[in-house]
């Protein structure tokens, strides 16, 4: 699957399937500071991703 | 693709988001509804905007302020944008193009102050001339600016995005200062005083990862990018350390704050009267200060008479 990631954008390519919190969990990333979207739509933690899905990690925290 | 096994707990629908603070998962159309209640719930217990009156939304082009803003329209309160352009280099240029988008695309009215066309200097010259971290000018600036403008075109109140997140890492560093005067002043409503207008902020029930999510599903493009001075601040910080603890523990922020606000602020009414009996007006400006001249005339004063900065120079040193 195709996993893009953002501050600072850059791109994955990762085998699958996988669960999303375990994706997350694989990249150190932390479930309260990020949403998952699949294909243009959120998934919670426990959806599976295909191999042929494009997935953005986006990160919800912002410092101002 | 593949189903997922997560209902709606309302509708037993496919879920597209987990919360676990709330120990539920939600579709898109119950999660919106969960988000327009807790934002009704704010306005009304804490009583943030009263019939008739004129809003201003302060607007970024960020995830909470066109929430905010979207959300004050769910809920039948008309308002208008404000957009102060910060001179952040490409992201304050790309930040302007998604408050535009998302006004024009809505037919709403967003009014847009520049710093360095206005006022001489944008953030990374304040920075550098003032030799403070970027986010004090650019805060301080702000906050002026949303006073003035609201005083110019005769609004009621100013709408901020700020979200839980946000309340919860400001309260988590003033309690580790043990700082009075800010915690006493850390309330979800500013009320008006002097011909300054009522402050308020509607998102303080939502998490920031419920607001990007009510951005998502909504369809409403902002900017996703972190601001390059923002990098590394102590705030962010304090964000981390209080996720690591919601992990374990969910619902932790919400109380931590929401606790505060109910059990704490009500015990700090005199070092808040205290406060605002100590402020009185700025000589040139007519702004609340404590000294002569305020801090924001002071700040133009300074960064205003410094050679121009590019941002990559703060930026960089901020790293």
């Amino acid at each position: 699957m195709r996993v893009l990631l953002r501050n600072p954008r850059r791109e994955l390519e990762l085998d699958g399937p996988r669960r999303v919190d375990a994706l997350l969990a694989s990249l150190d990333l932390d479930r309260e500071a990020h949403l998952v979207i699949r294909n243009g739509t959120l998934v919670p933690g426990d959806a599976q991703l295909d191999p042929d899905d494009v997935v953005e990690i986006r990160p919800v925290i912002s410092g101002g | 693709m593949v189903a997922t096994g997560s209902k709606c707990r309302t509708c037993k629908a496919p879920a597209i988001i987990d919360l676990p603070r709330h120990n539920a998962k939600f579709c898109a159309e119950h999660f919106q509804e969960l988000c327009r209640r807790q934002v009704a719930k704010a306005i009304e217990h804490w009583k943030m905007i009263e019939p008739g009156d004129r809003i201003l939304v302060a607007v970024s082009g960020g995830k909470d302020s066109l929430a905010v803003w979207d959300l004050l329209h769910e809920l039948g309160h008309a308002a208008d944008g404000l957009y102060i352009g910060l001179g952040i280099g490409d992201y304050s240029d790309t930040s302007a193009v998604y408050a535009r988008d998302f006004a024009t695309a809505r037919g709403l009215k967003l009014i847009e102050v520049s710093l360095r066309e206005e006022y001489g200097y944008d953030i990374p010259t304040a920075a550098r001339a003032t030799r403070r971290v970027p986010c004090s000018s650019c805060g301080l600036s702000k906050r002026h600016l949303f006073d003035k403008a609201a005083l110019d075109g005769g609004y009621d109140v100013v709408v901020t995005g700020h979200n839980l997140d946000d309340e919860a890492a400001v309260l988590f560093g003033n309690t580790l200062r043990w700082d009075i005067e800010y915690l006493a002043r850390q309330l979800p409503v500013l009320p008006a005083r002097d011909g300054l207008p009522r402050k308020v902020k509607p998102l303080v029930r939502l998490s920031e990862r419920e607001t990007a999510a009510w951005c998502v599903v909504r369809g409403i493009d902002y900017m996703v990018e972190e601001c390059p001075m923002a990098e590394g601040n102590r705030h962010l910080a304090y964000k981390a350390a209080l996720n690591a603890v919601e992990r374990d523990s969910p619902g932790t922020k919400a109380a931590f704050y929401l606790n505060f606000v109910e059990r704490m602020v009500p015990l700090l009414a005199d070092v808040r009267a205290e406060t605002v009996a100590s402020v009185g007006t700025c000589s040139r400006c007519g702004s609340p200060t404590t000294g002569e001249v305020c801090a924001f005339c002071r700040l133009v004063d300074k960064a205003s008479a410094h050679e121009r900065v590019p941002v990559e120079l703060i930026a960089r040193r901020h790293r």
